[in-house]
């Protein structure tokens, strides 16, 4: 049992909370989001130089070999400091899918990309009317010569314009199958969306466009709920990142903050809330380091249990420290000028991901009742 | 980072085990298991059981007679006991007075109790609350006057929890009236055999005597059982509170009772008929508290493993303290729950575990609407949670 951090962890995380805290300050990301594309090609490639992209990847594919513990110090760095840009579509979602279910071709010819920051990756899986039933796909794919060809429409893909390669699932004759898809292929249209949160969203649609199978055709479910599984992990570490920075900006609000002749700060109701707050982001930092130590359990029940609890914990915790950042501000809480808003945003938008609350509860309980 | 415990702590987990399933007495087992009244004879047993195999002060350092465990291993034993249904050993002496003792006492003070909190021989109780003094507990009135070589006790203890099971009391009492109130207060100890001295009961909401008043009338204790200095007993007071968190959060009672919550509730019906564990809004109330518990026992294992880095103690212990006891609440209040129209009847003779007359309701009913409503008092004993929470406000938001 050991709760600290490798030297080079903790050099990762002091050079990306440095970096985040220097030089993505919260103007610089105002400017980011609203721009064309919505994220930086700089911070991208500058998240490229500091090894960020390549730190989960495999070693022998450009990557450098770091596990679950890893990456959840990238997110928690980028939560902390509201980072737009597509990591989570990119190496933990997209790369992550390849090295776990790709060849070895796709693998050496996708993830070395992935790693220097020259290729980004989207995962095309949610359809219009699925909900959070990863099963439910409409899309279908159909040989053709020795390729195939794709039809459906993706909705609500993360990051899906930023993408040079989406990785798109699709109904096959076997059932569930997974393809590498160029972007920019013919019979791809892509309709970029801002969301809530800053983050950005595409609309997917693909008419005869072709594919490149990943692993086994009517194999692909387990995979993409193993990526989800790892996506949501890496969400409850963005989030312990997240209320990390909120409590900080409310009780530094609280202890200045002046009314009736003191500080807020001085009145009980208002500390225990913010007592309270910090219970609640102590336990989601619990929760997450659970989620990210069971990703790799070979028993799958195991793993659900972390994974959806980890869901659960960090999503009420989101919710409690969000609502409760913004009402202990007052009305500059519920402004655009300030950062808490946004955190705010972001926090809430990540309890809808991947399955809310009430989803994982049910996915929880039942495999107790089981 | 790893979660896992090692293998040698593994080992350690299976030796402890195969210990308690030894030596645990069934019937005692049985009481704690179906959550039944305990007498001190059931705890008593238990102690001089790990006192013979010298596991008894597991928090003890081994140059004081305890078995010298890591903060892991400590760990370890709390929840393999808990888990098998071991009752708890008395904390007055064992986590209470006794690192009180080892830091602050003469060495002939330490030579004379220890062993005998060890053996089971003194049998503590806290004389810490007062009528007028709870969360304000420096302001406490209960004096002490210095005659000669002895002290004069006059004054009022309250909840003074299994008070009639103790024959040693450790109190705080005002030494002197002048000072700032925390600078008047000492740390003596008391033979409960003393003359003067009256214990009360007080009935709890369930029925149960387990909290006591003790009565002080011209109490003579002699000087040599002060700890430490005259005055310093707020210090004294203040480092056993801050000590003792490797067990505060009750992890492993937790998921012992846990385990019992789900065995109730795949046993009783719910309104379809099927069993309840299978009714979703139910299900998802005890999917809720077992994932509170899950975050609670990895920030629980943060808190130790701190320790075993010999980090300062934290007031993290507060945030243990706060979930811990809600946790505990929730599950004795959804194992009421369960039970439906079953909680109702208030069967006290049907608590006496040698009970042979006819019961309402399934059996393992009859105590539990008792614990639900004795439980409340895990969030205001030990330093309610509101002053958990101002503890945490002060010491890590630093308002």
């Amino acid at each position: 049992m050991n709760f600290n951090f490798s030297e080079e962890q903790q050099q990762l995380r002091d050079t990306l909370d440095r970096y985040v805290r220097k030089d993505y300050g919260f103007e610089k990301r105002r400017g980011i989001i609203h721009g064309d594309s919505g994220w930086s090609a700089e911070v991208w490639a500058q998240l490229a130089d500091l090894g960020v992209l390549a730190v989960g990847l495999p070693e022998e594919h450009g990557g450098l070999g770091g596990g679950p513990f890893d990456t959840l110090l990238v997110m928690e760095a980028l939560g902390r400091g509201m980072v737009v840009e597509p990591y989570l579509a990119t190496v933990v979602l997209g790369a992550g899918l390849v090295a776990r279910a790709g060849s070895e071709e796709q693998k050496a010819e996708i993830l070395p990309a992935v790693a220097s920051g020259d290729r980004r990756l989207a995962l095309a899986h949610h359809e219009r009317g699925g909900r959070y039933d990863l099963s439910r796909i409409e899309t279908s794919a159909r040989r053709d010569g020795d390729g195939w060809v794709l039809d459906g429409h993706k909705s609500v893909v993360l990051h899906g314009a930023a993408a040079d390669t989406l990785l798109v699932s699709a109904r096959t004759p076997s059932g569930l199958s997974l393809f590498l898809v160029d972007a920019g292929a013919s019979g791809v249209t892509r309709r970029d969306t801002p969301a809530q949160d800053g983050h950005r969203v595409a609309e997917v649609m693909l008419r005869s466009a072709r594919g490149d199978l990943v692993g086994d055709e009517g194999a692909a479910l387990p995979q993409i709920e193993l990526a989800l599984d790892h996506a949501i992990a890496a969400l409850c570490a963005e989030a312990v990142g997240g209320m990390a920075a909120l409590i900080e900006a409310t009780v530094g609000y609280l202890k200045t903050r002046k009314q009736f002749g003191v500080p807020i700060g001085s009145f009980q109701a208002l500390q225990h809330r913010a007592v309270e707050m910090y219970l609640h982001a102590e336990q989601a930092r619990s929760m997450s380091y659970l989620a990210a130590d069971k990703l790799g359990a070979s028993d799958a029940a195991e793993r659900r249990r972390a994974i959806s609890g980890a869901k659960v914990l960090v999503g009420n915790a989101a919710r409690y420290v969000g609502q409760q950042a913004v009402q202990l501000h007052g009305g500059i809480g519920v402004t655009d000028e300030l950062a808490v808003g946004h955190y705010f945003k972001r926090l809430t938008m990540i309890t809808l991901l991947f399955g809310d609350v009430d989803h994982h509860l049910a996915q929880f309980g039942e495999a107790m009742s089981a | 980072m790893d979660l896992n415990f090692t293998a040698a702590d593994e080992a350690f987990r299976a030796e402890v085990r195969s210990f308690i399933e030894r030596k645990l007495p069934a019937d005692i087992r049985r009481k704690v298991l179906e959550s039944q009244r305990l007498v001190k004879d059931d705890y008593y047993r238990w102690h001089v059981l790990l006192h013979e195999q010298g596991w008894v002060a597991a928090n003890w350092p081994k140059e004081f007679g305890g078995p010298g465990w890591n903060a892991a291993q400590q760990h370890i034993f709390e929840e393999e006991c808990a888990d098998a249904g071991a009752p708890i050993l008395s904390p007055f002496g064992l986590r209470m007075v006794a690192p009180v003792i080892m830091a602050f006492a003469s060495p002939a003070q330490q030579q004379y109790y220890l062993p005998r909190i060890r053996s089971g021989e003194h049998w503590w109780c806290q004389g810490y609350s007062e009528p007028g003094s709870g969360s304000d507990l420096a302001s406490l009135r209960t004096r002490a006057e210095r005659v000669g070589d002895k002290y004069i006790v006059n004054g009022q203890k309250t909840w003074t929890t299994l008070g009639h099971h103790a024959n040693w009391i450790f109190c705080l009492v005002r030494t002197n009236a002048e000072a700032r109130k925390q600078e008047g207060i000492s740390f003596l100890l008391i033979d409960m055999n003393t003359p003067g001295i009256t214990v009360r009961p007080i009935i709890m909401i369930d029925g149960e005597h387990e909290v006591n008043e003790v009565w002080f009338e011209n109490v003579e204790v002699p000087v040599g059982n002060l700890i430490g200095e005259e005055n310093k007993g707020w210090t004294y007071a203040k480092y056993l509170l801050g000590h003792e968190r490797t067990n505060i959060a009750e992890v492993g009672r937790s998921k012992r009772r846990l385990k019992r919550l789900k065995e109730i509730a795949a046993q009783q019906p719910g309104s379809d008929g099927k069993p309840l564990l299978q009714d979703v809004r139910f299900r998802d109330r005890i999917a809720q508290v077992e994932i509170e518990l899950m975050a609670l026992e990895i920030t629980n294992l943060r808190v130790i493993a701190a320790d075993m880095e010999k980090r300062a103690p934290g007031p993290e212990a507060s945030l243990l303290k706060i979930r811990g006891s809600e946790i505990q609440q929730t599950l004795t209040e959804l194992m009421m729950q369960a039970l439906g129209h079953d909680a109702l009847p208030f069967q006290h003779a049907a608590m006496d575990p040698e009970y042979a007359g006819e019961v309402i309701g399934p059996g393992y009913g009859v105590p539990l609407s008792g614990q639900y409503f004795n439980f409340r008092k895990t969030t205001i004993y030990g330093g309610s949670n509101e002053i958990q929470r101002n503890i945490i406000s002060k010491m890590i938001l630093g308002f």
